[in-house]
């Protein structure tokens, strides 16, 4: 069944006719998503050829979705246009708008979030500055490379890009049900929470394993979403033990104010409630074996 | 980004937030001559990013410009919490009456702006906030913003005496507008002070800048070029290049601020074994890792005389390893070209999309300083005993 995305799902790309989404829709295209439509104004009704798809461009969110039934879009947008990209998809109430883009201003991230949820959160919101998500052999919404793992029972969420495809590759004889790069913006859409409670109801997910990393307190408050409300097993992994006080570590919100957001915190606090935390990404792997085979 | 003081409050200074006079100096000259300026007395302030400056010894009142050019020349070259102090802020001496703290910051947790607001501000706020926090309140930013009444109503909320609010609403108003038009994750006012005569001032200031939205301020690009930042973290941003200095001897270079992060980590414990050898940097080349950022990287990490070992730890996914490979010959012959000297221990790991086939490339390229181990574990250990090792035995 997967979370939030799966064969069914119908994509739309914003910015689909930019260099970035122009290579991502193909690799989606190639990796068994169903792309139905690109978004761009200019180019409206004009389409593009992706290996002999043709993939049509529509003026808006909302003519894309009128005319395809979309239910997804996958945000490519430069950073300077990704606010007004995701009130779009907001407007049209697609339910489900995945935003990669890099370096959006969290004023703008703030107000795009506060706004989803004055309209009664119709619409998901994944990232900013995240790789999207994947059901593999399903469907394929943003950058993961869809050709290191196949599916299977493990779902995974996870604040690093890089870190998930570590994890997927290592687990890959396991495979995955989804595996969500939620992004390492101090502001985000769906967080380790919302991915933890979709994976304990999907019948397809035996257990769940969730990569945090430093910078403010999301993986505390999802240790307590653990205690309370999930009955599957998690395994878990936090980046950035060594990382010094004061400096931000290449993702926006990777950063440790005073004593706040430390790793051995977060580790601390995901051990309490009974998760079982890897030293290094490969025992966090081993820790996942060990978990499903019983151990 | 974190501002100065001086910074911070020239901006104040730009929305109308009520300020006292005061310069920026950064010789014990220049110090008397402002106080001079200035007239009587005086507040010498330490201009450094980290809090606890007063606690330090970095602020002192002066009674007139020869005790003024007294206390900067105590201050200036002060270290403070690892902070040098290379300027300060030369201001009148107010007469206060009361101080208060009020700030806007980023609630990362809840995904909105707070206000924090008391009428107990002053050096002791934290203190103040822990043993009573009902002292300390916070009221959420609503998706309209800040307006006079929400202002008034925080003032109220907060205990600020009733004659004062007309004017504390004012401020706060104009501390939303910093952080909107700024595009600011945290405006910080402590103390917010009640002068004697009734005026109410940003006596301090705290403004940290949001880096994304640098596109929208180019106005504000200098306040980047301060000191304070490292000139190996100057130039690496110069190149572009996502770059955190650290303390330690193991050169890292890595795709993606997660798996870079996990290696510092993988690196750290592995040097328990090692003498205690760390991670020398936070090096993310990204996604692509074309080889001109790999040589760019390889180059700023190479020429840090502290680095004796580098470990490069590519997850080849979007770009497949061969690419990752071929990237790193073509460095390592663009810096030799250059004249650089390439002869520290390089360990790569490459693993996902292709990694057989990069190996391959970097194995039968057999540069002599390139060393693979397939592994992170195993690669960071090795990187770890290289460093650990003495020189000349490598």
């Amino acid at each position: 069944m997967a979370i939030f995305l799966n064969k069914d799902s119908k994509v739309l790309v914003q910015g689909m006719t930019g260099s970035e989404g122009t290579r991502h829709t193909r690799r989606m295209l190639a990796s068994g998503t169903d792309v139905v439509g690109g978004v761009n104004p200019r180019k409206a009704g004009q389409s593009v050829d992706f290996d002999g798809t043709e993939v049509p461009v529509f003026g808006s969110v909302a003519e894309g979705m009128g005319a395809t039934g979309a239910d997804v879009t996958v945000i490519f947008v430069p950073p300077k246009f990704t606010r007004d990209a995701v009130i779009e998809a907001i407007d049209a109430e697609i339910g489900l708008a995945v935003v990669i883009t890099e370096g959006v201003p969290v004023h703008d991230t703030a107000a795009f979030w506060s706004l989803a949820g004055a309209r009664g959160n119709k619409t998901r919101i994944i990232g900013p500055n995240c790789p999207g998500l994947i059901s593999p052999g399903q469907s394929n919404a943003g950058i993961i490379p869809a050709d290191i793992t196949k599916p299977g029972r493990i779902g995974l969420v996870s604040k690093s890009g890089t870190l998930t495809y570590q994890l997927m590759y290592e687990l890959r004889d396991i495979g995955f049900s989804t595996a969500v790069g939620i992004g390492g913006d101090p502001v985000i859409g769906t967080t380790h929470i919302d991915a933890l409670a979709a994976f304990e109801a999907d019948p397809d997910t035996d257990v769940i394993v969730m990569i945090g990393e430093i910078g403010g307190d999301a993986e505390e408050r999802a240790a307590a979403f653990v205690k309370e409300n999930v009955t599957k097993p998690v395994v878990g992994y936090v980046a950035g033990f060594t990382a010094p006080e004061g400096k931000t570590m290449g993702h926006a919100g990777a950063i440790v104010s005073g004593s706040s957001g430390t790793a051995a915190a977060k580790q601390e606090a995901l051990e309490a409630a009974g998760v079982r935390v890897g030293k290094t990404p490969s025992e966090t792997a081993r820790l996942t074996r060990e978990v499903l085979d019983g151990g | 980004m974190d501002l100065y003081e001086y910074e911070a409050k020239q901006i104040f200074g730009e929305y109308g937030v009520a300020l006292v006079e005061g310069e920026i100096a950064d010789t014990p000259e220049r110090v008397e001559s402002v106080a001079g300026r200035l007239g009587r007395k005086v507040v010498v302030k330490a201009q450094v990013k980290v809090g606890g400056r007063g606690k330090a010894g970095g602020v002192k009142v002066a009674e007139g410009p020869e005790d003024a050019r007294a206390r900067a020349e105590e201050i200036l070259g002060m270290d403070i919490k690892g902070h040098t102090v290379h300027r300060v802020l030369v201001e009148e001496a107010s007469d206060i009456a009361e101080e208060y703290y009020f700030s806007f910051l980023l609630d990362r947790a809840n995904r909105e702006f707070l206000s924090i607001c008391s009428a107990r501000g002053g050096m002791e706020i934290e203190e103040v906030a822990e043993t009573d926090p009902d002292a300390v309140v916070r009221t959420p930013v609503g998706p309209e913003g800040v307006d006079r009444d929400d202002a008034l109503g925080i003032c109220v909320a907060a205990g600020l005496p009733e004659e004062v609010r007309e004017r504390a609403a004012t401020v706060i108003t104009a501390l939303w507008d910093v952080a909107v038009g700024e595009d600011a994750t945290l405006v910080e006012v402590n103390p917010l002070v009640r002068t004697a005569d009734d005026r109410i001032v940003a006596l301090d200031g705290k403004v940290t800048l949001d880096d994304n939205a640098a596109f929208r301020h180019p106005e504000r690009t200098p306040f980047a070029n301060g000191t304070g930042t490292d000139e190996r973290e100057l130039r690496a941003r110069e190149r572009g290049l996502n770059y955190v200095r650290l303390d330690g001897e193991v050169g890292i270079i890595g795709n993606g601020a997660g798996l870079v992060m996990s290696t510092l980590d993988v690196v750290a414990y592995a040097g328990e074994d090692h003498g205690g050898v760390r991670p020398a940097n936070f090096l993310d080349i990204g996604g692509g890792a074309s080889a001109e950022v790999m040589a760019n990287g390889l180059d700023i990490i190479l020429g840090d005389p502290a680095v004796r070992s580098v470990f490069v730890n590519v997850f080849g996914g979007i770009t497949a390893c061969d690419a990752v490979a071929n990237g790193i010959v073509q460095a390592l012959e663009l810096l030799e070209s250059r004249g650089e000297d390439v002869s520290k221990p390089l360990v790569v790991r490459l693993d996902g999309n292709n990694a057989e086939q990069g190996r391959q490339i970097l194995t039968a390229r057999a540069h002599p300083a390139v060393r693979q181990v397939d592994t992170m574990d195993g690669a960071a250990a090795l990187a770890a005993s290289l460093a650990a090792e003495p020189a000349g035995q490598r």
